[in-house]
C-alpha cells in the first residue's frame, strides 16, 4: 500500500499562498469575535426590556464608580463617610433630605446617598463574584457529567438534588451565625451552592443535547481526547447558556445578601440590606415620615435585581433563536 | 382537452424577513384539469411548498401574495377573505403536508382525528356517517379499519403516511396536493404508497399536484411535470415530453444528473455552482450563473414562459432542440 | 482477491433495549450480527440497505466509534494485519490518522462555533501535525482540493455561512486532511440536492484516486451506489444478505430481498415500466430475533425448511457473488 502523496503545490497559486501568509491568525480571530459581538448586540438591542435593564445596570455602576471620587475631592470624609461619618451640622438625626444631604441622614447621622453609592460597589462585586463562581462550577461539572455519564454523573446529580432540597436561605442563616460571613465568603457560599445545585442541572441538560451532535463523533474520529472534546466543543457551545445563568445568579446573590443583612447576620460594613436593618433596629421601619431611610435602599435592591433579570431574559432571546420573533 | 379546474395565473409571493424580501414564488402560471396529475419538481428551497400554500391560502404571517390569480372553477381565490376561503379549503382542495406523518396528535386515536377533521369542515356532519366514511377511506388507502382505534405511535411510518392520505381525502376534494409524501420512507414502502396514491387519484378522478425533489418519483406518478428553479416555473410539459425532449437547460441538467439503476451507466452531468439566494435572486434568467448557454440577454432580461407547441412551455432565451 | 486492506470477521453489535439501574437487560437490538466482508485497497464497497438495517452501526464499528459485541476488524498496516480492537494510546491515535469517517448530515457534523479553518485543522491539531502556519497551508490546499476556492475567502467563515453542498465539502476536507487510507462515508450525499450531489460524488471519486483512499460507501440509494462502488453488499436487519460486483448484483440479484429492493427503485424515465415484486409489511426492529432467516416473515418464497433452520450462511454462487438464502 503506497502512502498517499500530498504534493499539492500546483493547486495553490503563489499569490494565494502569499495572501494566506499575510493573514495573521489572531487578527482574524479578533475580527470574527468583534463581528459576532456586533451581531449579538443587534439582536439584543432589538429587545426594549434588555436595554432598560442594561441602562439601570450602567446607572448603578456609575454611582459605584463615582463614590470614591466624590469622597476624595468633594465630600468631607468626617461627615460623609458611609460608615463612620457624622453630620454634625444637623440638629436631629435622622435628618430629612436637604441640599447638603440629598437623601438625608440615617439614625446614626450618616449620609444616606453616600451609603447608597458605597453599597452599590459591594453589590456588584458580590453579584459578579458569586455568578462567576456559579458558572465556572456549573459549566465544568455540567459538561463533565453529561459527557462521561455513569457514576460521575450520578454522583453530581444526587449532590445537586441534595443542594436544591436544602432550604437556601436557612442554610445561609445557619452559616452566617456560625462564621459571621463577610462579603467574599458570602459570594463563595452562594456561588458554590448554586453552582453545584440548580445551575449544574440546567447546564448539564444542555450539554447532553450537545454531546449527541455528530461533530462530537467527528472529533473522536479525528483522535481528540475526552478533555479536548469537552474543552473545544462542549464548553464553547455551553457558554451562551452559562452567561445567561450568570445574570440570574447575580439577581439571587443580591437578594440573599439583602435578606441576610436585614437580619443583621452578615459581617459587612455597609450594604443596602444593612441600611434597612439600621432603620429597622432604630424603629423607623414602618414610619412613612422617614421614608428616606427605607425607600432608596429598597428601591435600589429591587431595581438592580430586576435589571440583571431583564438582561438575562433578553439574552435568552439571543441565545435561544426559537424565542426570537421573525 | 377538458376544461381546467385550476388555473394559476402569474402568481407571485414574497416572504418578508429581517434581511429583506424572499422572492419565493415569481410569476408562476399553470393549469390543472380534472383527473390530471401534475408533478412539481425542483430542488430544496425553490418554492414548491410556497406555491402549494398559496393555492390553499394557508400563508404564514410574513408571506404576501404580490400579484396574480388562482382560479378554481373560474372563481379567483386571491381576493377572497379568510371566511370565504374556508368554504373551499379541504373541501375542494386538500393537502398532504411535508412531514405530515409526524404531525398526527399522539394522544388521540387516529380514526378520531380524521373524524374530528371532518367535523370542522363539513356542514351536514353526522358522527356515524363520518365513522363509516373513515372506515371506507382506510380500506381505500390499504389500512385495516380496525386500526382506527389505535394511536399514532402504534403505526409504522408507512401506515402513518397512509392515515394522513386518508385524512386529506376525507372531504372528497377535487384537487389534492401531496407535498413530498414519501420522502422519509424506505424505497419499498415508498413504492407501495406511490402506487396507491396514483390508483386512488385515478379512481376518484381527482386533480393531483405531486411535489417532490426526486425526478424518478415524479416520472412514476405524474401526467404532466412542472420544473421549478429559484421561485420560477422554468418548464412545463407532459411527462414523456419533458423527460425526452427537455427545452430548458436546467431541466436537461437535472435529468442527466440523476443516476438510474437501469439502462447503460451513462456519465452523470454536473451543474456548476449552487442554487441562488432568493433574497436577491440574479437578474434576467435566474439560472444564468449556472447555465452553459447563457449570453448577454440571459443576464439582463427575464425570458418569457412561452408555448413551444403541444402544451410544452419553457422560459429560456436559448431553448434546446428548438 | 489478492490484497486486503480491511477484513471484517463475524462482526456483531447488540444494543441493550432497556437499561434499568439494577436490572440486567434481557432484550437486545441486534443492530449488526455476524457480518463478514473484506475490502481491497483502492476499492470502494457499497453498503446498501433500508433504514434501520445496521449500516451506520457497521460504519461506526469500523472507525471504532463503537466497540463490537463480538467479532474482529483487521486493518492492514505496514504489511501486517492488526485487530483494531486491541489498539490503545499512541497506536489508537495513529489509527485515527489512517481511518476516517464522513457523516450524513452536513448541518450536524460541523461545530457551529468553529470556523472552517478550525474545523479542518482540528484533526491536524489533535494529532500534533505541523505548526499553525503549516496547518494553515495544509487546510488551504485541502480547500482547493474540495473545490472551495479561493481558500482565503472560505477559511474564516462559519458553517452557517455555507450551503449544504459546501458544508459537505468541508466535512470531506476534514476527513481527508490527515491523509487516511480508509474512509467510511455514511450517506454523504443523501441530504444534498441532485444538482449538487453529482459534484460531491465526482469529488469523492477523484480524491480517492488522487490520494489513494479506499471507501466503505454507505447509502440507501442503489442508484448512487451503482456510480460510487465496485462492489455492493446488501444489508437487511443487521445481516449481509447478498454481496457481488455492482453490475452483477443489479442485473442478476439472487436474494428475494435484493430483488424486491431493486424492483422498488423508481426509474427517472416514464417510458420504462417496472415490474414490482411485492413483499409483505415493512422492516421490523431486530429485538431478540429468532434464529431463522431474518427475512423469513416477509419472504415471498420461504418454505418450511427456511422456518426450521438457522439464518442461511453467505455462500458463493460463482464469480464472487455471495447470497444468504436457501432457495436462491
Ligand atoms: N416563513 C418563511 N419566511 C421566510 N422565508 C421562507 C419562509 N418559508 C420559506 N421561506 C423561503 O422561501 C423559499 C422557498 O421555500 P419553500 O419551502 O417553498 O421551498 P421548497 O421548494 O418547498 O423546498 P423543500 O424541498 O426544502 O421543501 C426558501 O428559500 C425558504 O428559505
Ligand atoms: N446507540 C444506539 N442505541 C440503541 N439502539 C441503536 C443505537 N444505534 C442504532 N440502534 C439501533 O440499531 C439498528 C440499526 O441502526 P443503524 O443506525 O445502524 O441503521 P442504518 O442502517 O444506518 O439506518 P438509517 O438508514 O436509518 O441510517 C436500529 O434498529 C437502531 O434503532
Ligand atoms: S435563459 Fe439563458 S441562462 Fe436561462 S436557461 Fe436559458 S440559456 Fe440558460
Ligand atoms: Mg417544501
Ligand atoms: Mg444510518
Amino acid at each position: 500500500m503506497q502512502e498517499p502523496r500530498r504534493r499539492l503545490d500546483e493547486f495553490l497559486s503563489p499569490e494565494e499562498r502569499e495572501r494566506l501568509r499575510q493573514l495573521p491568525l489572531w487578527k482574524i480571530r479578533l475580527r470574527l469575535f468583534l463581528r459576532s459581538l456586533r451581531t449579538n448586540w443587534r439582536l439584543f438591542a432589538e429587545n426594549r426590556i434588555g436595554l432598560i435593564g442594561l441602562a439601570i445596570i450602567i446607572f448603578f455602576a456609575l454611582l459605584a464608580i463615582a463614590h470614591p471620587i466624590l469622597m476624595k475631592y468633594v465630600w468631607d470624609p468626617n461627615i460623609y463617610d458611609p460608615v463612620v461619618g457624622y453630620a454634625h451640622e444637623e440638629t436631629m438625626q435622622p435628618a430629612p433630605p436637604s441640599p447638603r444631604h440629598l437623601l438625608g441622614t440615617d439614625p446614626l447621622g450618616r449620609d444616606v446617598l453616600s451609603q447608597l453609592m458605597f453599597s452599590a460597589r459591594s453589590e456588584f462585586i458580590l453579584g459578579l463574584v458569586a455568578a462567576l463562581i456559579t458558572v465556572t462550577i456549573g459549566t465544568t461539572i455540567g459538561a463533565i457529567s453529561a459527557y462521561f455519564g455513569g457514576p460521575i454523573d450520578t454522583f453530581f446529580m444526587r449532590l445537586a438534588d441534595l443542594i436544591i432540597m436544602l432550604p437556601f436561605v436557612t442554610i445561609l442563616i445557619v452559616l452566617s451565625a456560625l462564621f459571621k460571613l463577610d462579603l467574599p465568603k458570602l459570594a463563595l457560599v452562594i456561588g458554590v451552592l448554586s453552582g453545584f445545585g440548580g445551575t449544574t442541572i440546567i447546564i448539564k441538560s444542555q450539554a447532553l443535547t450537545i454531546k449527541v451532535r455528530t461533530y462530537i463523533e467527528a472529533a473522536r474520529v479525528a483522535g481528540g481526547s475526552h478533555w479536548h472534546i469537552i474543552r473545544y466543543h462542549i464548553v464553547p457551545n455551553l457558554m451562551p447558556l452559562s452567561f445567561l445563568y450568570m445574570m440570574f445568579t447575580v439577581t439571587s446573590a443580591i437578594f440573599s445578601e439583602a435578606a441576610l443583612s436585614f437580619f443583621g447576620l452578615l459581617n459587612i460594613r455597609m450594604s443596602w440590606g444593612l441600611m434597612i436593618h439600621t432603620a429597622q433596629t432604630a424603629g423607623y421601619l414602618l414610619n412613612t415620615k422617614t421614608w428616606w431611610l427605607i425607600v432608596p435602599a429598597g428601591l435600589s435592591i429591587t431595581l438592580l435585581c430586576a435589571a440583571f433579570y431583564l438582561v438575562g431574559r433578553a439574552l435568552d432571546e439571543v441565545v435561544n433563536p426559537r424565542l426570537r420573533k421573525r | 382537452m377538458t376544461e381546467p379546474i385550476l388555473y394559476v395565473d402569474d402568481l407571485t409571493m414574497h416572504y418578508t424577513t429581517r434581511a429583506g424580501d424572499v422572492s419565493a414564488v415569481d410569476n408562476v402560471s399553470f393549469t390543472l384539469t380534472k383527473g390530471e396529475s401534475l408533478g412539481l419538481v425542483g430542488e430544496s428551497g425553490c418554492g414548491k411548498t410556497s406555491v402549494a400554500i398559496c393555492l390553499l391560502k394557508l400563508l404564514p404571517d410574513n408571506a404576501r401574495i404580490k400579484g396574480g390569480h388562482i382560479y378554481l372553477d373560474g372563481v379567483d381565490l386571491v381576493p377572497l377573505s379568510e371566511e370565504q376561503v374556508r368554504r373551499y379549503r379541504w373541501r375542494r382542495i386538500s393537502m398532504i403536508f411535508q412531514a405530515a406523518m409526524n404531525s398526527l396528535n399522539p394522544v388521540y386515536k387516529v380514526g378520531d382525528q380524521i373524524v374530528e377533521a371532518m367535523e370542522t369542515h363539513l356542514e351536514n356532519f353526522s358522527y356515524p356517517a363520518a365513522r363509516e366514511k373513515v372506515a371506507e377511506l382506510f380500506r381505500l388507502v390499504g389500512l385495516d379499519p380496525a386500526l382506527m382505534e389505535q394511536y399514532p405511535h402504534e403505526y409504522s411510518g408507512g401506515m402513518r403516511q397512509r392515515a394522513v392520505i386518508a385524512m386529506a381525502l376525507a372531504c372528497d376534494p377535487d384537487i389534492i396536493i401531496a407535498d413530498e409524501p414519501t420522502t422519509a420512507l424506505d424505497v419499498i414502502v415508498q413504492d407501495r404508497i406511490l402506487k396507491e396514491l396514483r390508483a386512488i387519484q385515478q379512481k376518484l378522478n381527482m386533480g393531483m399536484i405531486y411535489i417532490s425533489h426526486d425526478i424518478a418519483v415524479i416520472a412514476e406518478v405524474s401526467d404532466c411535470v412542472g420544473v421549478m428553479y429559484a421561485g420560477r416555473l422554468v418548464e412545463k410539459a407532459c411527462t414523456e415530453e419533458i423527460f425526452h425532449h427537455p427545452i430548458h437547460p436546467y431541466t436537461a441538467g437535472l435529468m442527466s444528473a440523476f443516476p438510474s439503476i437501469v439502462g447503460p451507466k451513462r456519465e452523470l452531468t454536473m451543474l456548476p455552482g449552487e442554487p441562488p439566494d432568493l433574497l436577491n435572486p440574479p437578474p434576467g434568467c435566474r439560472f444564468h450563473p449556472r447555465c452553459p448557454y447563457a449570453t448577454e440577454i440571459c443576464r439582463e432580461q427575464v425570458p418569457e414562459f412561452k408555448d413551444y407547441g403541444g402544451d410544452h412551455f419553457a422560459a429560456c432565451w436559448h431553448p434546446l432542440e428548438g | 482477491m489478492t490484497e486486503v486492506l480491511v477484513r471484517v470477521e463475524g462482526l456483531s453489535k447488540f444494543f441493550p433495549l432497556t437499561r434499568g439501574l439494577f436490572r440486567e437487560s434481557r432484550e437486545f437490538i441486534h443492530a449488526v450480527e455476524d457480518v463478514s466482508f473484506a475490502i481491497a485497497p483502492g476499492e470502494s464497497l457499497g453498503l446498501v440497505g433500508e433504514s434501520g438495517s445496521g449500516k451506520t452501526t457497521t460504519g461506526k464499528l469500523l472507525v471504532r466509534l463503537l466497540d463490537p459485541t463480538a467479532g474482529h476488524i483487521y486493518l492492514r498496516s505496514n504489511g501486517s494485519e492488526v485487530d483494531i480492537a486491541t489498539l490503545r494510546g499512541k497506536d489508537l491515535k495513529a489509527f485515527r490518522r489512517r481511518v476516517q469517517m464522513i457523516f450524513q448530515d452536513p448541518y450536524e457534523s460541523l461545530n457551529p462555533r468553529l470556523t472552517i479553518f478550525d474545523t479542518i485543522a482540528e484533526p491536524l491539531m489533535v494529532q500534533g501535525i505541523g505548526n499553525v502556519l503549516e496547518r494553515e497551508e495544509m487546510v488551504a490546499e485541502m480547500l482547493v482540493l474540495v473545490g472551495l476556492t479561493p481558500p482565503s475567502s472560505f477559511m474564516f467563515r462559519f458553517p452557517h455561512e455555507l450551503s449544504g453542498g459546501q458544508r459537505q465539502r468541508v466535512a470531506i476536507a476534514r476527513a481527508l486532511v490527515v491523509g487516511p487510507t480508509f474512509v467510511v462515508a455514511d450517506e454523504p450525499t443523501s441530504m444534498l440536492d441532485v444538482s449538487i450531489r453529482t459534484g460531491i460524488m465526482y469529488l469523492m471519486q477523484d480524491l480517492a484516486q488522487r490520494l489513494g483512499v479506499t471507501y466503505l460507501y454507505i447509502t440507501h440509494d442503489l442508484a448512487v451506489a451503482r456510480y460510487m462502488c465496485q462492489r455492493i453488499a446488501v444489508m437487511y436487519l443487521g445481516k449481509i444478505v447478498e454481496q457481488a460486483e455492482t453490475e452483477e448484483l443489479l442485473q442478476h440479484p439472487q436474494h428475494p430481498y435484493t430483488r424486491a429492493l431493486i424492483s422498488a427503485v423508481p426509474i427517472p424515465d416514464p417510458r420504462i415500466k417496472r415490474q414490482a415484486i411485492e413483499i409483505k409489511g415493512s422492516i421490523p426492529t431486530p429485538i431478540n430475533p429468532p434464529p431463522r432467516c431474518r427475512f423469513y416473515d416477509r419472504c415471498p418464497i420461504a418454505d418450511a425448511f427456511c422456518e426450521q433452520n438457522d439464518h442461511p450462511p453467505l455462500r458463493d454462487v460463482g464469480g464472487g457473488h455471495y447470497v444468504a438464502c436457501y432457495k436462491a
